[in-house]
């Protein structure tokens, strides 16, 4: 990406598929949440996941990086396999970005502070060289002069920017985004959508949960459809979009196309 | 239409606002005088003012004797400050050995500065954890001597100010610590740890504090084997440390569970795990939240340590009663506990006055 990203030390090669679910099961109680999901993302690929609420499509995101617990089945994450052991845990959170829908900025630090703060308590960087890291993101994110703002008085569209530049501040190979347009106002979505677009085009591999199909159409390599619990069609956006196969697809799509 | 079209072209130009609801009258009208029933609450008000505070100040100052050689010579209408100035030092510093007692004296300042200095938010960091430890040390090796030349002082006439200082301040500061484990240890995935944290502090609490002294002090000797005595301040202390921390801990809870769920997941998404979680991103936020019944806690504490008099210990409030006692100054309970309570007033309304600019030091830039 830019010199920043050199100051990194180097890593293992990458694998060429960057996230495996195999048979991935989860129940809430006795609710059966996710249902043999089977899932494989590969290096720089782009998944868009959507489907109704309450269709397990957050729940399945959240696994990736174990914010939920499965019970069932295997994930294997940059090489790394998800278990109960906590060092796989906290390697895999050192590799996987996240981004909320609603933020979850840490209030009590400065913007600069919530950037640096990860890189300098997990990768161990000098605070001078997390704080340039930081403000190159800042200037990414098109928000350099809100550095030393709290994030309460910014506004949402550049709050969720700010949540993608601290996720970006750990270099991770992987970045999800768990619905990250849904709680803003419709004139602050393109901004975040903007930032994703270019994050996208740069190469990063990416899985998002969003229903906004511009973006979808946009720099989606793979379209995937969940519906109570399961993945019920994955294809190309064109193809998705064109003709979708399943009859829950078509109904879902006329659904949220119809405005 | 077009009467509006133009209206809405134009926009209002700002107007100040109504002079009777501005300025002094406009204060009174509104806080003192707005409906019958306050008017009538206000006149009784200054009713009761003008009825006490004139008899008070003439007792306190105009009638009062500054200057007396002994107790029969100090009687008269007002109060007997004399009888102050007479006992002050064995108020403050009680049975410690009168010519040694500027080492209280210094040990107090000690505390007071510690306390300062603490206070600055910019000073808040590694420095102060060294400072703490040198600071008590001192405070040790002033009161207790037998080295660098100082004569030993046993605990026994350790009294007054630096008592209840000891009490209160060594108490907060072993307290809080193990308050906030308690309250992490109540919310912990461990079964074990919970169950062990939730019993403590349900049986602590159920207890009153003094029941808690009277078993350090009573209870505790008869398990001891023979020949082994622990010094009676400090199992005071410790029974001190302990039921506070009970207290502090539910109230560090609270702000625990005031954390939104996502503050969590972030900082677990970043990797910070569960100790750096907590530290950075947990704790600082649950203890801003929880400024004001924090310190009503204090205060509370602080003069709870008043409670140490029953098994014996001589603290402020002891040596105040022990200077009534003299013969020949009998009578003047009035002004020994205006004194005492005066000094407890400094320290309880300091704490007060100070939580209060925390919390808006820490409510800057939080509003959404």
């Amino acid at each position: 990406m830019s010199n920043a990203a050199e100051a990194m030390p180097a890593r293992a090669p990458s694998p060429a598929s960057m996230i495996e679910m195999q048979a991935v099961h989860k129940w809430y109680g006795e609710f059966h949440v996710l249902k043999d999901i089977n899932l494989v993302v590969g290096l720089g690929e782009k998944v868009v996941v959507c489907g109704p609420s309450g269709s397990g499509k957050s729940t399945m995101i959240r696994c990736i990086n174990r914010l939920e617990e499965h019970q069932q089945g295997r994930i294997i994450v940059a090489g790394i396999e998800l278990t109960s052991d906590l060092k796989h845990i906290e390697a895999i959170r050192r590799e996987v970005g996240m981004v909320f829908q609603q933020f979850n900025l840490f209030p009590h630090l400065t913007v600069l502070e919530n950037l640096t703060l990860a890189p300098i308590w997990v990768r161990k960087l000098p605070k001078k060289e997390a704080e340039e890291t930081a403000r190159y993101y800042l200037e990414r994110v098109r928000i350099p002069e809100q550095a030393d703002k709290y994030p309460g008085q910014l506004s949402g569209g550049q709050q969720q920017r700010v949540a993608i530049a601290r996720s970006l501040c750990m270099k991770p190979e992987i970045m999800l985004f768990d619905e990250p347009t849904s709680a803003l106002d419709p004139e602050m979505i393109k901004e975040v959508l903007d930032v994703m677009i270019e994050l996208a085009q740069e190469g990063m591999t990416m899985v998002c949960v969003t229903h906004e199909m511009g973006f979808a159409r946009t720099v989606g390599d793979m379209m995937v459809f969940m519906d109570r619990g399961e993945i019920v069609e994955r294809a190309p956006p064109e193809e998705f979009f064109a003709s979708p196969k399943s009859e829950r697809t078509r109904l879902f799509l006329s659904q949220i196309l119809a405005h | 239409m077009a009467d509006i079209d133009i209206a809405q072209q134009i926009p209002l130009a700002a107007q100040r606002p109504p002079v009777i609801s501005t300025g002094v009258l406009g204060w009174l009208r509104a806080n003192l005088f707005n409906s019958v029933f306050n008017t009538i609450l206000t006149a009784l008000a200054v009713y009761l003012l003008v009825v006490t505070i004139p008899p008070l100040i003439r007792w306190a100052f105009i009638d009062a004797i500054w200057d007396a050689p002994n107790g029969q010579a100090c009687r008269g209408a007002g109060a007997c400050w004399a009888f102050i100035g007479e006992k002050f030092r064995f108020i403050l510093f009680g049975r410690f050995p009168f010519t040694q007692q500027w080492r209280p004296l210094v040990a107090v300042v000690i505390f007071i500065l510690l306390i300062l200095v603490s206070c600055d938010r910019r000073l808040w960091g590694r420095g102060l954890t060294l400072l703490w430890p040198a600071g008590l040390v001192l405070v040790g090796i002033l009161m207790w001597g037998g080295v660098f030349g100082l004569p030993y002082v046993g605990t026994e006439f350790w009294s007054g100010l630096p008592l209840t200082l000891i009490l209160a301040v060594i108490g907060m500061v072993f307290a809080f610590p193990l308050a906030i484990l308690l309250a992490l240890g109540r919310r912990s995935q461990l079964p074990a740890v919970r169950v062990v944290c939730v019993g403590y502090i349900e049986l602590v609490r159920g207890v009153p504090l003094i029941t808690v002294l009277f078993m350090a002090s009573v209870m505790l000797p008869l398990f001891l084997p023979p020949g082994i005595t622990i010094d009676k301040l400090l199992r005071a202390q410790t029974a001190f440390i302990l039921f506070a921390a009970a207290y502090l801990a539910e109230v560090i809870r609270g702000g625990l569970q005031a954390i939104p769920k996502g503050q969590i997941e972030a900082a677990d998404a970043l990797g910070l795990g569960y100790w750096r979680r907590t530290r950075l991103i947990v704790l600082p936020q649950a203890l801003a939240m929880v400024i004001p019944p924090l310190v009503n806690n204090f205060i509370s504490a602080f003069k709870n340590t008043a409670l140490v008099l029953i098994i014996g210990l001589f603290d402020l409030l002891n040596t105040a009663n022990t200077s009534l006692t003299d013969a020949s100054w009998q009578g003047f309970a009035a002004e020994a506990y205006i004194f005492t309570a005066a000094i407890y007033f400094c320290f309880c309304f300091f704490m007060s006055r100070y939580s209060q600019m925390l919390e808006r030091t820490f409510s800057q830039g939080r509003r959404r």
